[in-house]
C-alpha cells in the first residue's frame, strides 16, 4: 500500500500548527519583546500560544474520525480525537492562566515549550506505532522536564527538574528495553500486528519480562504507586503552570496511549479479572499497581501541611481509579475513563490556578495556612477552589462525580463482585471518604478560617476567566456528562 | 402536582440569588431566603391540594439524561413523597424565621441552607435511583460549612464527623447500588428496573448488599450504634441547622431505607428484620437513657432526636403497613416537634442566655423572663413525649400497634422509651424553664449581664406557631396525612416487603 502522504498532512495539520505556533511565539519575542516589559511579553506569548492551541483543535475537528492513517501508523478513532481535544483544553487553559500567575523571566520560551509539549500529548494520543509512541512520550516528557526546572530563581524548581528527569529518563529506558523485546518475540512494531503475533504464538517468559518494563513505564507517567516518588517532589516544587500542564494533559495522553498500548497490542497477555494470581499478565501488575495507588495516596494525602503535596498524593490516589479504567477500557469502552482524566484534569489545571494566583499575589502558596481566609481575600477564588476539590472529592453534582461513577459501574460490570476490580472498585468506595476528609483541610482552610492579619485582598481581574471557565465546565460536564459520552458512541 | 419539581429548582435558584444579594445586603438575603423558602412549600402545598391518593408513584418529570448508562431524569410523588416534601417547605421556612438573626456572611449562610433545601427536594422526590443519590450527596455538603462556620460548641469537630459519617454512609449506598447495577445487570437506574436486577442477584448477596444499602441509609437516620454523629453534630450545628438536620435531613437515611433498601430486597429484609429491630430498639432506649442525664440543654433535645428515630427505624423493621404508615408519620411528626425544641432551646434559650448548661439555667427563672419560649417549650415537650392529641401520639401508636402483630416484645421494650421519653423531658423542662426560685434572687443581675430582656421577636413568634399549629393539626386529624401515605404503602412496590393490616 502506497503511504498516502497527502492524508498524513491533514492528519498531522495540529500538531503543524502548534509548531509554528511555538516559532512564531519566539520570533515575535525576538523581534518586539525587547523593550516591553516582562508582563506584556508574558501576555503576547500566551495569546500568540492560545491562538495556536485553538488552531489545532479546529483542524483536529475537521480531521474528524478518520481511522487508521499512513499504513496503521497513526489511528484517529474516538479515543484519539476526544483525547487530542482534551490536551488542547487543557493545554489553553493552562496557556491562558499565564498572565495571572508569577512571571517567568523568559514567557516566551516557556510558552514555546509547552506547545512542544502539547505537541508530544497529541501525538502520543493517535500512535499505534511502537516507535512513534515512544518518540512521542519523549517529544513530550523532555519539555515537561524543562517546564518543572523552568523557575530559576528557586532551587526548588530545580530540584523538581532534575528529580523528574531522572526518574523519567529510567522509565524512558524500561519503556524502550519493553519495546524492543517486544519487537524481539513478535519481530513487529504495529500494535495490530503485535496482537496478531501474541495471539498466534505461545507466551515466552520474555514476554512477561518485557510486560513487566512496559507496566513500569507507565506507572512512572501516571504517577502510580510504588513509581509515583517524583511527584510530591515534581508538583511542590515546580512553577504552579508546570505542574498543572504535568499533572492535567500529561496524564490524559498518557493514560490514552497506555490504554490503547495495552488492549490493541496487548489485549491477548492481560490475564483475566476472576483470578489474577493464576494467570498472570499486565492485568495483574495494573492490578497491583491499582491498589497499591488508591492506598498510599489517599493515605498519605491525609498527613500533609502543604497544599501541593496533598494535591500530589491525590493525584496518586486518582491514578489508582485510572488504572481501574485502563483496566477494563477494552471491554466497558474508553468513554468512562476518558471522561474521569479529562475532569480530574479540568479541576486540577483549576487548582494549580488558584495556587499560582495566590502565591503571585501573597509571594508564597505551599501551606494550608497560606490559603487561610481566601473567602474574604478573594470570593471568586474561593468558590472556583470549592468546586475544583469537591469535584477531586466526587461530590455530585460536579464532574468528578460522575467520572468515578461511571468508571465504577464499568469495572462492576465487566469483571463482577469476585475479581481484581470488583475488590478494587469496593476499596476505591470506601477511600473516597477519606479523600473527602483531605479535601475538605483545604476548603476549610479557605473557607472557614479567619484571613491572617497581615494579608490584603487579592485582586483578580479578566485574569482568572480560565479559572472560572475551568469551574464552569466541570458544573456543564457533572450535569450532562452525555455531551462527552455521545462522541464515543459516534466515534 | 406538578408543582412539585419547581420546589426543587426554586431552592437552587434561591441559593444562587442569596449568595449573590448577600455580599451587598444581609436583609435582602434573607427576604430572599424567605421568599424562597416560602414559594417552594407553598408548590408543595400546591401539589398537595390537587394530589389524588393513588398507589404508585405519580411521574412528574421523566427525560432521558445519560442514555449510555440508562440513568433518567425522572422525578415522581406518591402520599410518601409528598408528606415529606410539605415537611421540607414547613422546616425550610421556619428554619430561615429561626436564623432572621444571622449577621456573619448571611449570603452564604443562606445560599448553603437553600441548596440543603433543594438537595432534600430532590431526595423525596427522585424515582431514579442515580438521581436520588446525586441528590442524597448534594445535601451533605452544605452541612459541613453550614456548621464550621455558624456553629458553637466544638464546631469543626462536630461538622467533620457529621460530614465523614454521611460520606461514608453514603459511600456504603453508592456500593449497594452499582453492586445490584452491574451484577443484577440492570436495564436502567430506575428504581423498578433495580428492583428486578436485584432478584438476580444470589440469596447471599442479596443479604450483603441490603446490608449495605440498608445501614448506608440508617446510619444517617441515626441507627444504634452508628448515631454518634448526631448528638455532637445537632449540638455543633447553629439553630436553623440544627432544626434542619434532625427535622429533615435524618429523614433522609429513613427514607432511602423505606425507598430504596427494602423493596429492592425483600427476602434479605426478612433475613435482617429482627437485627434491625432490635437496634432500633437499643437506639430508642440508650438514647433516653443518655439523655436523660445530659448536663447541656441541647444534648437532650440531640439524644431525644436519636430516640425518636429509633421509633421510624422500628417501624420500618415491623414490615407491615401500619407500623410503615406509623413510621412516616412519625417522620412527620419529629420533623416538626424536632424543629420546635431546637428552636427554643438554640435560638430563644442559649442565644439570650449564652449558656445551655443545666447547672447555669438551673439559677435563672427562664419561665419568667421568656414566657413565650417556656409554653411553646412545655407544648413541645408534651409533644415529644407522644401526649394525645399531638401529631407524635398516633405516629408512635400505629408503630407499637404495628409491631405487636410481629413481636409483643419489641412492643413491651419500645413502649418503656416511652416511658424513658417522657422522663427526660419533664427533667429538662423542670431544669430549664422552672429552676430553683429561691436563687433568683440574684437573677437580676444575670438578666442585665446575659440580656435575657430582649424579646423574642416576630419572626421567631411566627415559626414556633407554625410548628405549633402543625403539630397539633396532625395530631387532631392524622388522617389528613395518612390518607395520602396509607395508599402508597399498598403499592406493589411494597407488596413483597410490608403486610397488610390483618396478617
Amino acid at each position: 500500500m502506497m503511504p498516502n502522504y497527502s492524508q498524513l498532512g491533514l492528519a498531522l495539520l495540529p500538531e503543524l500548527s502548534l509548531v509554528f505556533g511555538a516559532l512564531l511565539v519566539i520570533g515575535y519575542d525576538l523581534a518586539f519583546g525587547r523593550k516591553a516589559a516582562l508582563e506584556d511579553r508574558c501576555r503576547a506569548s500566551a495569546a500568540l500560544g492560545s491562538i495556536a492551541a485553538v488552531l489545532a483543535s479546529w483542524h483536529v475537528m475537521r480531521f474528524g474520525f478518520a481511522g487508521a492513517v499512513f499504513g496503521g501508523v497513526l489511528t484517529f478513532d474516538a479515543l484519539a480525537l476526544m483525547t487530542r481535544l482534551g490536551v488542547l483544553l487543557l493545554a489553553l487553559l493552562t496557556l491562558a492562566t499565564l498572565p495571572a500567575l508569577r512571571v517567568q523571566r523568559n514567557p516566551a520560551e516557556y510558552v514555546a515549550v509547552l506547545l512542544f509539549a502539547t505537541t508530544g500529548f497529541l501525538v502520543m494520543a493517535a500512535a499505534q506505532q511502537l516507535l512513534l509512541v515512544f518518540v512521542a512520550i519523549e517529544l513530550a516528557s523532555l519539555s515537561l522536564y524543562v517546564l518543572a526546572g523552568f523557575d530559576k530563581t528557586r532551587p526548588e524548581s530545580a530540584e523538581a527538574g532534575l528529580k523528574y528527569f531522572l526518574f523519567g529518563g529510567m522509565a524512558a529506558a524500561f519503556l524502550l528495553f519493553g519495546f524492543s523485546l517486544l519487537y524481539g518475540l513478535t519481530g513487529s512494531i504495529e500494535l495490530p500486528k503485535i496482537s496478531a503475533a501474541l495471539q498466534a504464538g505461545g507466551n515466552a517468559p520474555l514476554l512477561y519480562v518485557a510486560l513487566a518494563m512496559i507496566v513500569v513505564a507507565f506507572g512512572f507517567k501516571a504517577a502510580a504507586a510504588p513509581f509515583h516518588l517524583w511527584a510530591p517532589d515534581v508538583y511542590q516544587g515546580a512553577p504552579p503552570s508546570s505542574a498543572a500542564l504535568i499533572a492535567s494533559a500529561s496524564k490524559l495522553a498518557g493514560v490514552a496511549v497506555f490504554a490503547r498500548l495495552f488492549w490493541h497490542g496487548l489485549a491477548g497477555v492481560g490475564g483475566t479479572f476472576a483470578a489474577p494470581l493464576d494467570s498472570p499478565g499486565w492485568l495483574t501488575l495494573l492490578a497491583i499497581l491499582a491498589g497499591g495507588s488508591l492506598l498510599l495516596g489517599n493515605l498519605a494525602a491525609l498527613a500533609q501541611t502543604s497544599v501541593r503535596r496533598l494535591l500530589a498524593y491525590s493525584a496518586i490516589g486518582h491514578a489508582g481509579v485510572m488504572l481501574i479504567g485502563v483496566m477494563v477500557a477494552g471491554r466497558s469502552g474508553v468513554a468512562p475513563l476518558f471522561y474521569y482524566v479529562l475532569t480530574y484534569g479540568l479541576a486540577t489545571v483549576g487548582a494549580f490556578g488558584v495556587i499560582g494566583v495566590v502565591e503571585r499575589h501573597t509571594g508564597r502558596c505551599d501551606t494550608l495556612a497560606d490559603l487561610a481566609g481566601l473567602h474574604r481575600r478573594s470570593p471568586v477564588l474561593a468558590l472556583c477552589l470549592l468546586v475544583y476539590l469537591l469535584s477531586l472529592a466526587g461530590v455530585p453534582p460536579l464532574a468528578g462525580f460522575f467520572g468515578k461513577f461511571s468508571v465504577f459501574a464499568g469495572a462492576l460490570q465487566v469483571g463482577g463482585m469476585a475479581s481484581s476490580v470488583g475488590a478494587l472498585t469496593l476499596l476505591a468506595i470506601a477511600l473516597s471518604a477519606v479523600a473527602l476528609y483531605y479535601y475538605l483541610l483545604v476548603l476549610k482552610a479557605a473557607w472557614v478560617s479567619a484571613p491572617p492579619p497581615d494579608s490584603s485582598r487579592i485582586v483578580v481581574r479578566l485574569d482568572a476567566l480560565p479559572l472560572v471557565v475551568a469551574a464552569g465546565l466541570l458544573l456543564v460536564l457533572g450535569a450532562f456528562p452525555h455531551v462527552v459520552l455521545r462522541m464515543f458512541l459516534i466515534g | 402536582m406538578n408543582a412539585l419539581p419547581f420546589a426543587v429548582y426554586v431552592s437552587f435558584v434561591g441559593a444562587v440569588a442569596a449568595l449573590a444579594v448577600g455580599a451587598r445586603s444581609a436583609s435582602a438575603a434573607r427576604v430572599v431566603a424567605l421568599v424562597t423558602a416560602l414559594a417552594g412549600w407553598a408548590l408543595t402545598l400546591v401539589a398537595a391540594c390537587d394530589f389524588q391518593p393513588s398507589a404508585a408513584l405519580q411521574t412528574l418529570v421523566n427525560a432521558a439524561w445519560i442514555p449510555s448508562l440508562g440513568i433518567r431524569y425522572h422525578l415522581a410523588a406518591d402520599g410518601i413523597s409528598l408528606t415529606l416534601a410539605v415537611l421540607t417547605g414547613l422546616a425550610a421556612t421556619v428554619g430561615v424565621l429561626f436564623s432572621w438573626n444571622i449577621e456573619k456572611r448571611t449570603g452564604e449562610f443562606f445560599a448553603l441552607f437553600l441548596a440543603l433545601i433543594g438537595g432534600v427536594y430532590g431526595v423525596f422526590l427522585s424515582a431514579d435511583a442515580f438521581l436520588f443519590f446525586v441528590f442524597y450527596e448534594i445535601a451533605i455538603v452544605p452541612k459541613y460549612f453550614l456548621i464550621a462556620n455558624w456553629g458553637s460548641t466544638n464546631r469543626e469537630y462536630g461538622a467533620m464527623k457529621l460530614v465523614l459519617y454521611s460520606f461514608a454512609s453514603s459511600a456504603l449506598v453508592l456500593a449497594g447500588l452499582l453492586w445490584t447495577y452491574a451484577v443484577g445487570h440492570a436495564a436502567s437506574f430506575g428504581l423498578g428496573d433495580l428492583t428486578q436486577a436485584a432478584a438476580n442477584l444470589p440469596a447471599a448477596q442479596q443479604a450483603v448488599v441490603f446490608a449495605l444499602l440498608f445501614f448506608g441509609f440508617a446510619t444517617l437516620a441515626g441507627i444504634f450504634p452508628l448515631h454518634t454523629w448526631a448528638p455532637t453534630g445537632h449540638v455543633a450545628a447553629p439553630t436553623a441547622a440544627s432544626m434542619l438536620l434532625a427535622g429533615v435531613v435524618m429523614k433522609l437515611g429513613a427514607y432511602g431505607c423505606l425507598r430504596v433498601a427494602m423493596p429492592l430486597f425483600p427476602e434479605a429484609f426478612l433475613l435482617w428484620q429482627p437485627v434491625i429491630a432490635w437496634l432500633a430498639i437499643a437506639g430508642i432506649l440508650y438514647a433516653g437513657c443518655v439523655a436523660l442525664v445530659q448536663e447541656d440543654f441541647k444534648f437532650v433535645i440531640a439524644y431525644s432526636s436519636v430516640s425518636h428515630m429509633g421509633f421510624v427505624l422500628l417501624g420500618l423493621a415491623a414490615g407491615n403497613v401500619r407500623a410503615a404508615s406509623g413510621a412516616v408519620l412519625q417522620m412527620f411528626s419529629h420533623g416538626v416537634i424536632a424543629g420546635l425544641l431546637f428552636a427554643v432551646v438554640g435560638r430563644m434559650v442559649y442565644e439570650r442566655t449564652h449558656t445551655r448548661r443545666f447547672a447555669d439555667l438551673r439559677a435563672m427563672p427562664l419561665f419568667r423572663w421568656m414566657p413565650f419560649a417556656g409554653v411553646t417549650f412545655v407544648i413541645a415537650g408534651l409533644a415529644s413525649m407522644g401526649m394525645p392529641g399531638f401529631s407524635g401520639f398516633p405516629a408512635e401508636l400505629s408503630i407499637l400497634i404495628g409491631t405487636w402483630n410481629v413481636s409483643p416484645v419489641w412492643t413491651l421494650a419500645a413502649a418503656a422509651g416511652v416511658v424513658v421519653a417522657a422522663a427526660f423531658t419533664l427533667r429538662a423542662v423542670h431544669i430549664s424553664f422552672f429552676g430553683q426560685v429561691e436563687q433568683a434572687a440574684n437573677a437580676p443581675q444575670l438578666a442585665e449581664h446575659s440580656g435575657v430582656h430582649e424579646p423574642i421577636t416576630w419572626p421567631e413568634k411566627a415559626g414556633a406557631l407554625l410548628l405549633l399549629v402543625a403539630t397539633v393539626y396532625v395530631g387532631l386529624q392524622p388522617d389528613a396525612l395518612l390518607r395520602w401515605i396509607e395508599p402508597a404503602l399498598r403499592s406493589p412496590a411494597f407488596e413483597a416487603v410490608l403486610k397488610g393490616f390483618s396478617s
